[in-house]
């Protein structure tokens, strides 16, 4: 079986500063797998050479066995992949139903068309505000963003990736700036993803990691110190050192025991 | 992804919502009476001034130019001050084709014009669009000094800053005679604006539009939901420099007349000036933008053939400080004001002066006085003498420019944090 993404030796330096090193990650179909590490671990970086946000120094990344790694972002979001980011970045000026149908509009190249109206696609509308019934947010459909609180805000940012119908989804701490009282219905979300989209979730909160994730890469400057199931990364104990500390392995515990 | 709903009351309320939602966006391209407020101005207009329609016909044509910017700047966020080189290829290509070629027929003529801006309008747009910010700014006034040195370069075929004069044109359709009042000219652009209006209309209200209006709001996204930007922003800039050119030709063909400044960098920071005045990226900016600049233009300079750019630098002044958004959008901030539903059980409104309004006063009062400042020294020594007799020695000029700058700024700005202090306190300190 192709896996759904795989990123192979993938390296990555500023001059004399090595960001990404030798990194090795492969998502099944359906995969749902995390990826920690301490601050300035390089955890965004990964996810920004995966997107070709910018470009690797050298090392391939395949999305569904297809070659991706000299293409676009855009390209590379057209095959099926989708991510979030950690700071939102959506169209603050436009309501939240406008964020969805721009998703859709690209994904389907409706957003080529310079002619006809774009209130004239009934079924894109009727798409968006599918997304947004299934997030419980057709009330808001028309504010603004910028007049949302921020854990809407974090939803949308959630939606439109959702809404571009990826096979892998990339979510930057998508509970990130998330007071802890609205904190769940993001991740919520993130638990009742379609199945068979592969998910790489980065996250600081590790009661969620070990909820969520099945796999999980753990990142110390740049490269990959030990991948495994929640179970050996919890009992690993050059990770508890590294990273988790005894706060963290706790959190752990706790996880392990919901899930 | 599950898409059950709870019970049958919510899903009741939530159906409310979802129609209320579709018929918004379903609508919102729908033609609405007030639409029509602008042509049937202009229609007015010929009837209350006929003795004025060579002026109206340049106005039509500037707002025409300032529509052109408004959809790359309103709508897709592209700041540039070079769009005057599109509007000085289109006159030229018209003003040249007449000279070089015979080809006087206006209609085609402004085509050709539109065509060829519009193609070089790509090219140069494939090549700066890579970049955004200051860096582009620049390169669109790049853009447009080349193209004006390169005609100075071959005056023998531009004419120069001499200009191309003596242009005849074709009777349109064959049959309607240019006249000395510009009667008929004013139809025409009347005519051709109107067409154009139309496009642009289809255009902003098209999936395409919405994408430019995504770019504008956040090319990082995007890029990220895989949108071609830069082949979105090569094309609306192609279609921008396309009308901006038939703009221009439009203006060759009123005058019979163009010289090398249509690329001057004035013209575009003019152009620019009309649209932020208007308010940028809601269509009739560019009507209200333009006509108000040329009409106050027009009206200052008879007042005051010297100091005429001091009136209108003083409007550039208020609007940018208190209507960011353009006049236009001063009047929806009215209208919204005045239509709110929650306006009678509206809680007691009272004077609110905070203490960091003082700060406010201090930097407005310090900005004013260095604007007065510089003012001074910029306005011709003789022309200063003349406005201010009693102040024409140096040093006593730039004290008095710089505390009255500092005086008026504080003043204003005294009004308007009284005003916006009384209405919204919450805006102000959100």
């Amino acid at each position: 079986m192709t896996a759904a993404l795989q990123v192979e030796n993938l390296q990555r330096s500023f001059g004399a500063l090595h960001v990404t090193r030798d990194v090795n990650l492969t998502l099944q179909r359906g995969a749902r797998c995390a990826l920690i590490g301490p601050n300035g671990a390089g955890k965004t970086t990964l996810i920004n050479l995966i997107t070709g946000v910018i470009r690797p120094s050298s090392g391939t990344v395949s999305l569904n066995g297809e070659d991706i790694t000299y293409l676009s972002q855009a390209d590379r979001a057209r095959r099926g992949l989708a991510r979030t980011f950690q700071i939102n970045q959506l169209f603050r000026g436009l309501s939240v139903l406008e964020n969805i149908c721009m998703a859709i509009g690209e994904r389907d190249g409706h957003n080529n068309n310079l002619w006809r109206s774009a209130g004239a696609r009934r079924e894109v509308i009727d798409e968006a505000l599918d997304h947004l019934e299934s997030l419980n947010m057709v009330d808001d459909a028309l504010h603004l963003v910028r007049n949302l609180a921020y854990g809407r805000q974090r939803l949308v940012e959630i939606a439109i990736a959702l809404a571009q119908k990826p096979r892998v989804l990339l979510l930057d701490e998508p509970a990130a700036g998330v007071p802890s009282s609205e904190s769940h219905l993001i991740l919520d979300v993130v638990a009742n993803l379609d199945p068979d989209i592969a998910v790489l979730i980065i996250e600081h909160d590790m009661d969620v990691v070990f909820r969520f994730a099945k796999e999980i890469t753990v990142l110390v400057q740049g490269a990959v110190f030990t991948q495994g199931t929640p179970d050996d990364i919890m009992n690993n104990a050059d990770v508890r050192a590294v990273y988790l500390g005894e706060e963290g392995h706790e959190a752990a515990q706790r996880g392990g025991r919901h899930g | 992804m599950s898409n059950n709903k709870p019970h049958d009351s919510a899903a009741g309320a939530g159906n409310a919502a979802r129609l209320r939602a579709m018929d918004y966006l379903v609508r919102r391209h729908y033609f609405r009476w007030s639409e029509a407020l602008p042509w049937l101005i202009a229609i007015a207009a010929f009837f209350l001034f006929p003795n004025r329609m060579t002026f109206g016909g340049q106005v039509l044509i500037m707002i025409m130019f300032a529509l052109s910017l408004d959809l790359i700047l309103g709508y897709a966020g592209i700041v540039t001050l070079g769009h005057a080189a599109f509007f000085g290829v289109g006159a030229y290509t018209v003003a040249l084709a007449s000279l070089k070629l015979g080809w006087s027929e206006p209609i085609s003529g402004i085509i050709v014009g539109g065509v060829v801006a519009g193609l070089v309008g790509a090219v140069a747009g494939w090549f700066v669009l890579r970049y955004r910010g200051l860096t582009l700014l620049m390169l669109t006034i790049a853009f447009a000094a080349m193209l004006q040195e390169s005609g100075n370069l071959r005056s023998d075929i531009t004419g120069g800053y001499d200009g191309l004069p003596g242009l005849t044109f074709d009777p349109l359709f064959g049959h309607f005679q240019y006249d000395l009042y510009g009667h008929t000219n004013y139809w025409y652009v009347l005519a051709v604006l109107a067409v154009i209006f139309y496009f642009v209309r289809r255009i902003t209200y098209s999936p395409f539009g919405q994408a430019l209006t995504g770019i504008r709001e956040n090319v990082r996204r995007m890029h990220a939901i895989g949108s071609p930007v830069h082949r979105r922003l090569v094309t609306v800039y192609a279609i921008s420099a396309a009308i901006a050119g038939v703009a221009g030709g439009l203006f060759t063909q009123t005058n019979a007349y163009v010289t090398l400044t249509v690329f001057d960098f004035d013209a575009s920071a003019k152009v620019m000036v009309m649209l932020i005045l208007g308010g940028r990226g809601r269509l009739y900016g560019p009507f209200l933008g333009a006509a108000v600049y040329m009409i106050l233009e027009d009206y200052l300079a008879k007042l005051s053939p010297t100091f005429w750019q001091l009136g209108i630098g003083l409007l550039l002044v208020l609007v940018v400080l208190f209507a960011r958004r353009g006049l236009l959008g001063l009047a929806e901030d009215a209208r919204a004001f005045w239509t709110r539903k929650d306006r009678a059980p509206s809680p007691p409104r009272r004077l609110v002066w905070k203490p960091e309004h003082w700060n406010a006063l201090a930097v407005s009062a310090l900005d004013g006085g260095i604007i007065g400042f510089v003012a001074g020294f910029a306005i011709n020594m003789k022309q200063a003498a003349l406005m201010l007799s009693f102040v024409t020695d140096l040093p006593t000029r730039a004290i008095v420019f710089t505390l009255g700058g500092a005086a008026i700024a504080a003043a204003i700005n005294a009004i308007y944090l009284l005003i916006v202090s009384r209405t919204s306190v919450e805006e102000q300190t959100s």
